[in-house]
């Protein structure tokens, strides 16, 4: 365990109050629409309103005659220099405004600039577009029909086929599968949803043709990373290139990619010579910025006959819209997907992947989540508890008999990855008696006696988040290390810079509580900044539950250099050797006469007043942490659910969440972390979906039409915690943003086909709206 | 562009006027002209409730009005909720109860709370989820936020009305 400061410094483990909140609850946070600029004029996006089409004619003469139109930018704009197209994250390109053809609703099409938005978008209404109408592509099982359509034109292999991925012994497993007593299978979709985080994305491009200098105020979730890529794809010398993350309002991987509407605002300014904004009306952001999931997968388990699995097969298309605009590491085109065989000891595993485009908004991209393993815990959890229902054993005793054992640590999956550390039954253990298992299951029986619908769910999910490892792990050839800079002025106050990036996780209390932890300098008296890349260090920014695996490392690494130093300047004060002192609760004293001490204060007084002899001045490290593997926070969650029979709406009665991600650094934000995350899953699991007619219109691209909860439909959370450190960071975290996004959509599904299992319901697809339940208990000659 | 009209509010106390388009969306006057950035914008649909004000002691979705409609109107925004230098019980509700993470709805929330309080000291727990239902925030879960206005709500019945 880690050794408590006192609650005056504030280290790991106390709930702090967020420092961050004094500014937000004032209504003086400073998000990108805040920022106003002298001489800022506005950009507006002209969209496609056909989702294949040929592109006949963009006729600007009437929007430019408009007065207060300051510019209108078309694709053959842009192509003249180069920038008609951009690269994605994941090995593919897309188009910044469209040129030959529009491939889904909404692709930007022209981007109009003039000195009030209200111009502006007046302006873009007289953008006149001609468009040829092409057949439409929907269904991604229909993408490589001999029959469909081929979207995309620009690429050599005329196909619409992106990718095939496979991964694991496909020889051991099938054999496995012929001599299984039990085979079980699902196939289950994981929809295709959107994080839409409440401030949309957008942008402030400012470039000073004086001194050369881009600055852009940016809705980045990896500030630095975004820098490189304005550089390497727009030609800026990358020293003259400044992007500013201010305050931003959630992000939940929604604002990892870069959008055509920023690339836009940076041309128009750069033409310009003054600051111009973008900012995205929630619809365009719905519509056409990265989305999330749209995987359709099939799981197969083999097992023994007493519901020993042995086997897991996994087969999935992943419908990946217009362009691949995945944002994942570039080894894994299905990003962290192959740690679908969960927390469970399967001898074999084989998993493949095939990737389409077809035409619908590009992505996608992880939201909230590890790179797709929302997806993989939600199918593994799925599955366990069809074999479950198929074998008849409890669906938490059939977990119980197959998890990996604690004493299995580090353990090698069939799929290669290595977990660091877990005690899954002991999370499960804790979730069963929270949540009264025995005793519902006993209620249980006795409504459907009486032919009420009551279901429970289980969910013993295993996360991987933190990602580097560097060798394995990139965005766009950039390793993802993490970094922090810590410089402790003469007063013993602090200032820490790190390569990460808040959207509402509560860096600057919880990175203060670090230093406070590693070097007893009080949180209050330690200053957080992130996401300005001409002041912190370089990184790969917030996302995969990464800023506590990575640049919480780097903090605690970057302490240690700054104690190694005031170690040596404590001995100077002390006309000691550095070996007789040891150190305690923010200063060092001598052995054996701990009256004989300097606290670090005083010792950062002296790095800058009474220097020791051949020592540098001052007292500052910076530190780049590559971990050496990823973490696997766990947890079991229990959702209970009471079906309206007259209605089909499913009231979760009760969810119980007990998460494990090791060492905490601030209770009260991992709580709030959590109660967020269940949020989310609860949202996807009932709500929210964006969908497409057969026309290729976009179904859900409002908030009018893709539902998120509001505090009536959101349950009490009750949430638990065990804790088993990951043994390879510096002080045993493990991340825990994500986890209950990515463990809670199985759940809350498991729970309601449970409810109706006893009817020969074996799987219900998400968004679990009251519509299709209805439409169930109808079938099931049930409703009443 | 339409002529121009004046419009003139009494905002957070002070005494504002402008010459705008009839058009100007009320949320554009608060955070444009006036200067007052607090309140957000965080859809176009009047779904999300980020752009909450209180006009003339109700709560308004300023997204959904124009600006000249509230002219001679008494508005109150999160910029105004602080008193003598003192935070209203519900911003130290919402800081000490966790009640936010990116703080882009928070602002909403506490003109809804503010104008629910108003209405009823000693709310339940589902008139809190109701009365805050216009208000979407993606952080938090609600959970959070009901605690810091049952805070609120605790505070201002210990110390009198504010």
């Amino acid at each position: 365990m880690i050794e408590k400061t006192t609650p005056e410094v504030g280290g790991m483990g106390y709930p702090i109050k967020r420092k961050e909140d004094s500014r937000f609850i004032q209504g003086k946070g400073n998000y990108v629409d805040d920022v106003h600029l002298p001489g800022m004029v506005y950009g507006h996006m002209v969209r496609s309103p056909y989702a294949h089409a040929r592109l006949k004619s963009v006729n600007t003469e009437k929007a430019k005659e408009l007065p207060g139109v300051l510019a209108i930018i078309t694709g053959e704009d842009l192509a003249k220099a180069g920038l008609a197209w951009m690269p994605t994250l994941f090995f593919d390109k897309q188009m910044v405004l469209a040129t030959g053809k529009v491939l889904f609703q909404s692709q930007e099409v022209a981007f109009v600039v003039a000195e009030d938005r209200y111009t502006a978008a007046d302006a873009a209404e007289l953008v006149e577009v001609e468009y040829e109408e092409l057949p439409v592509l929907v269904d991604p099982h229909k993408a490589t029909d001999p029959d469909a359509p081929i979207l995309r034109e620009d690429r050599e292999q005329k196909s619409n086929h992106i990718f095939h991925w496979e991964v694991g012994d496909k020889a051991a497993t099938e054999k496995a599968f012929q001599s299984a007593t039990v085979k079980a299978s699902v196939h289950a979709v994981s929809q295709r949803c959107h994080p839409a985080p409440l401030e949309t994305c957008g942008c402030v491009a400012d470039f000073n043709k004086a001194t050369e200098k881009l600055t852009i105020y940016l809705t980045s979730q990896a500030p630095h990373a975004h820098r490189t890529l304005f550089a390497l794809v727009g030609g800026i010398p990358e020293q003259n290139i400044r992007v500013i993350s201010p305050d931003i309002g959630g992000g939940f991987g929604n604002k990892v990619p870069i959008y055509p509407g920023y690339v836009c605002a940076v041309v128009a300014s750069l033409t310009l010579g003054v600051p111009v904004k973008w900012i995205e009306t929630r619809s365009e952001n719905l519509q056409s910025t990265g989305f999330a999931r749209d995987y359709h997968m099939t799981a197969e388990i083999a097992a023994d006959a007493n519901g020993k699995v042995k086997a897991l097969r996994v087969k999935t298309l992943a419908d990946h819209g217009a362009f691949n605009a995945a944002a994942q590491p570039t080894k894994f085109p299905a990003g962290l997907f192959s740690v679908c065989t969960g927390s469970y000891d399967f001898a074999n595993s084989f998993c493949e992947v095939d990737g389409v485009y077809t035409n619908k908004a590009p992505g996608g991209i992880a939201y909230r989540c590890s790179f797709r393993i929302t997806e993989a815990a939600y199918l593994i959890e799925r599955a366990m508890d069809v074999l479950a229902s198929q074998m008849k054993i409890d669906p938490a005793e059939l977990r119980r008999r197959n998890f990996i054992q604690p004493e299995q640590f580090p353990y090698k999956t069939p799929l290669g990855w290595t977990y660091d550390s877990g005690n899954y039954e002991g999370a499960l253990n804790k979730a069963l008696e929270m949540i009264g298992y025995k005793q519902l299951r006993k209620e249980q029986e006795e409504k459907r006696k009486k032919g009420e619908l009551m279901g429970i769910g289980i969910s013993s999910f295993t996360e991987a988040v933190g990602a580097g490892p560097a060798h394995s792990f990139d965005i766009a050839g950039i390793k993802m290390f993490d970094s922090a800079e810590i410089r402790i002025h003469p007063t013993g106050k602090a200032i820490c810079r790190m390569g990460t990036k808040s959207q509402g996780q509560g860096h600057e209390t919880t990175y203060a509580q670090i230093v406070a932890q590693e070097l007893g300098i009080p949180a209050s008296d330690v200053i957080v900044e992130e996401g300005d890349t001409d002041t912190a260090p370089y990184g790969l920014g917030t996302y995969a539950s990464r800023s506590t695996p990575t640049s919480g490392a780097a903090t605690a690494f970057a302490a240690r250099k700054i104690r190694d130093k005031a170690k040596k300047i404590a001995a100077h004060l002390l006309e000691c050797s550095e070996a007789d002192l040891e150190w305690e609760n923010g200063k060092f004293f001598v052995k054996g006469a701990s009256s004989k001490s300097k606290t670090i204060q005083e010792i950062a007084f002296a790095a800058y007043t009474n220097i020791p002899p051949g020592l540098e001045a001052g007292l500052e490290a910076v530190d780049y942490y590559d971990p050496p593997n990823l973490t696997f926070p766990f947890g079991t969650y229990i959702c209970v659910v009471d079906i309206d029979k007259g209605t089909g709406e499913v009231k979760v009665r009760r969810f119980v969440a007990v998460d494990d991600c090791g060492n905490v650094i601030n209770p009260m934000i991992v709580e709030g972390q959590i109660h967020g995350g269940l949020t989310e899953g609860l949202a996807i699991a009932f709500m929210q979906l964006i969908d497409y007619d057969e026309n290729g219109n976009v179904q859900g691209g409002t908030f009018m039409d893709y539902l998120v909860p509001t505090a009536v439909e959101t349950p009490h959370w009750e949430t638990g915690s065990t804790c088993t450190p990951s043994p390879h960071h510096p002080f045993g975290a493990k991340g825990v943003g994500e986890s209950p996004n990515v463990g809670s959509p199985a759940a809350f599904v498991n729970a309601v086909v449970d409810s109706l299992s006893h009817l020969g319901v074996k799987h219900i697809d998400m968004p679990i709206t009251p519509w299709k339940v209805w439409n169930i208990l109808n079938e099931k000659g049930v409703v009443t | 562009m339409a002529k121009k009209q004046s419009v003139h509010v009494k905002i957070n106390g002070r005494e504002r006027q402008a010459d705008v388009e009839p058009r100007l969306l009320l949320v554009h006057f608060i955070r444009e002209v006036l200067g007052l950035t607090g309140t957000h914008v965080g859809c176009d649909t009047s779904n999300c409730g980020a752009c909450t004000v209180v006009l003339d002691g109700k709560t308004v979705k300023s997204c959904t009005m124009f600006a000249v409609q509230a002219d001679g109107a008494e508005l109150l925004t999160v910029e105004g909720l602080l008193q003598d230098g003192k935070l209203h019980p519900l911003q130290e509700g919402f800081k000490q109860e966790h009640g936010l993470q990116c703080g882009f709805c928070t602002p909403g929330m506490l003109m809804s709370t503010y104008a629910l309080l108003k209405k009823n000291s000693q709310p339940s727990e589902e008139e809190i989820r109701w009365g805050i239902s216009g208000n979407l925030c993606r952080c938090t879960g609600y959970q959070n936020i009901v605690k810091a206005v049952q805070y609120a709500a605790g505070k201002l019945a210990e110390g009198g009305a504010r």
